[in-house]
């Protein structure tokens, strides 16, 4: 039953928890590879791995069975397809727009970089009635979609081509700019917008939302045919005007699967919850307190109202808070929070939780971290237990 | 015909590299990646990118020199070149 098993995407290799009578035990595959993502489709059963390696570029991987892995045909951008990088000089140097160093008397022009993929950066799986359909989130910021297990797979040129990113800019000149900004993932020493959040409505698979850090929220509901931003009631407080329509900084957006107009995000500048399909959101955290900045977030399955996160310190200090590990539930849309510490190290712990490194299944919740600790709890979050400390540095947990 | 050796760690991926002599007729790096991957499908993305430029930590050798065009791989072969294929180290 979903639950039992748990993919670990982690730094070296992709390691499957199984529980068993006499506890968890583990297989690995992938071995030495750093693993990005990895998840199972429940219309196939398929299993997906996104891998990183370090000489031979990212990889898409699938495995009918979790053991024997396969290359499907891989993932690529078309011919053609560019994007905007920031800016530079006519004499081709780069222009840093937030450096208030940077010369000002020079004209400037868009930077332009070719779509090569970067990274597999999220995954999610269609509707009960699109078997066979897998979305895949990349950097830099491409959607693909592919409708047959893998075999091929289609850049999302509306979204490519997004106003919100300067538009078509396949062809010279470019007069537009782009309003991703991109961020918080570096690969080869560039740092582009990725898409690293996917959420499918389960009650109308034709519409689906994405996030993008420094960039924000994005709604389709034709199936991928056009695009509207999703960013009302977002603050940016690391930018001058923090109600901006684009520019925010989501770390990962999450639906509530039986009430999806019920949307979360854990943003860089605190917790934010929608009732509304993510038309408009409201903050529901606060600097100073326990549940405000973090990457991950969980939402019951059942209850829209109710929702998990694991804290961190700050956006300057990303580790658990005073050395103390803890999870946090709301069960009324985010006005009061409870702490979780049972079973969790409440010293000396540095641990980061990255954005996919958390996962619920009914009242089963898991995590894991940069330490490589995983944790699970069995009780809605209340009490946790250790089922290992000595893994690689995880990147993603997902229940399978 | 261009003859080509690979990176050990590549017979993980294409087993049937191990052992295999590989020969490949052709004028430049490019056309022998692409030839490469009609008989090894995939390796042509494991070696370069999709725009077809080398990966950053891949390097292509033909004799003992670097291959100097990275981007588009339009270096030259002659009938009797020894390519390797290698993994770009960088320290560590």
């Amino acid at each position: 039953m979903k639950g039992d098993k748990i993919l670990l995407g982690t730094r070296k290799g992709l390691i499957t928890l199984i529980k068993g009578k006499k506890g968890w035990k583990t297989e690995l595959a992938h071995s030495g590879v750093p693993v990005s993502y990895a998840a199972r489709d429940p219309n196939t059963g398929y299993y997906w791995a996104g891998l990183e390696h370090g000489h031979w570029g990212p990889k898409l991987s699938r495995s009918k069975d979790g053991k024997k892995w396969e290359d499907p045909p891989q993932i690529k951008y078309p011919d053609g397809t560019r994007y905007i990088d920031g800016f530079e000089t006519e004499d081709g140097q780069p222009v840093n727009e937030f450096d208030p160093n940077a010369p000002k008397d020079k004209p400037t022009r868009p930077k332009m970089k070719p779509g090569k993929l970067k990274k597999i950066t999220a995954m999610a799986f269609g509707g009960k009635d699109q078997k066979g359909r897998i979305h895949i989130g990349t950097m830099p910021g491409g959607f693909f979609t592919s409708n047959d297990n893998g075999e091929t797979f289609t850049l999302n040129m509306p979204l490519w081509n997004h106003e919100s990113r300067g538009g078509d800019v396949s062809k010279d000149p470019v007069k537009t700019k782009s309003f991703w900004f991109g961020g918080g993932m570096v690969v080869d020493g560039d740092s582009t917008p990725a898409i690293h959040s996917i959420v499918v409505d389960p009650k109308n698979s034709k519409r689906f939302m994405i996030a993008i850090s420094c960039a924000g929220v994005l709604e389709t509901a034709d199936d991928g045919k056009t695009w509207q931003g999703r960013n009302k009631g977002l603050l940016a407080t690391f930018l001058p005007k923090p109600d901006i329509e684009w520019g925010h900084d989501p770390h990962l957006m999450a639906i509530c699967p039986a009430k999806p107009d019920h949307v979360w995000q854990q943003n860089h500048c605190g917790i934010f919850y929608s009732k509304d399909g993510a038309k408009t959101w409201k903050m529901v955290s606060k600097e100073g307190q326990t549940a405000h900045f973090g990457f991950p977030v969980c939402v019951d399955e059942k209850k829209g109202e109710t929702a998990w996160v694991v804290p961190l310190k700050a956006d300057n200090a990303r580790t658990a808070i005073n050395g103390a590990l803890c999870v946090c539930r709301t069960e009324d849309g985010g006005q009061t929070w409870k702490e979780f510490r049972k079973g969790l190290p409440q010293s000396d712990a540095y641990d980061t939780i990255y954005r996919h490194a958390f996962d619920l299944a009914g009242k089963r919740l898991a995590f894991g971290s940069t330490t490589g600790n995983v944790f699970i709890s069995d009780n809605r979050g209340e009490s946790w237990k250790s089922i290992g400390s000595n893994f690689p540095p995880i990147y993603s947990v997902r229940f399978a | 015909m261009a003859t080509v050796a690979f990176a050990r760690h590549l017979y993980e991926f294409f087993p049937a590299l191990k052992g295999a002599e590989v020969r490949i007729d052709a004028l430049t790096v490019a056309e022998l990646v692409r030839k490469l991957d009609v008989k090894y499908p995939g390796i042509a993305f494991y070696i370069a990118d999709e725009r077809g430029g080398l990966r950053q930590h891949v390097n292509i050798f033909i004799e003992e020199e670097l291959v100097r065009d990275r981007r588009t791989l339009s270096d030259h072969l002659t009938p009797d070149s020894k390519v390797y294929v290698m993994q770009a180290l960088s320290g560590g």
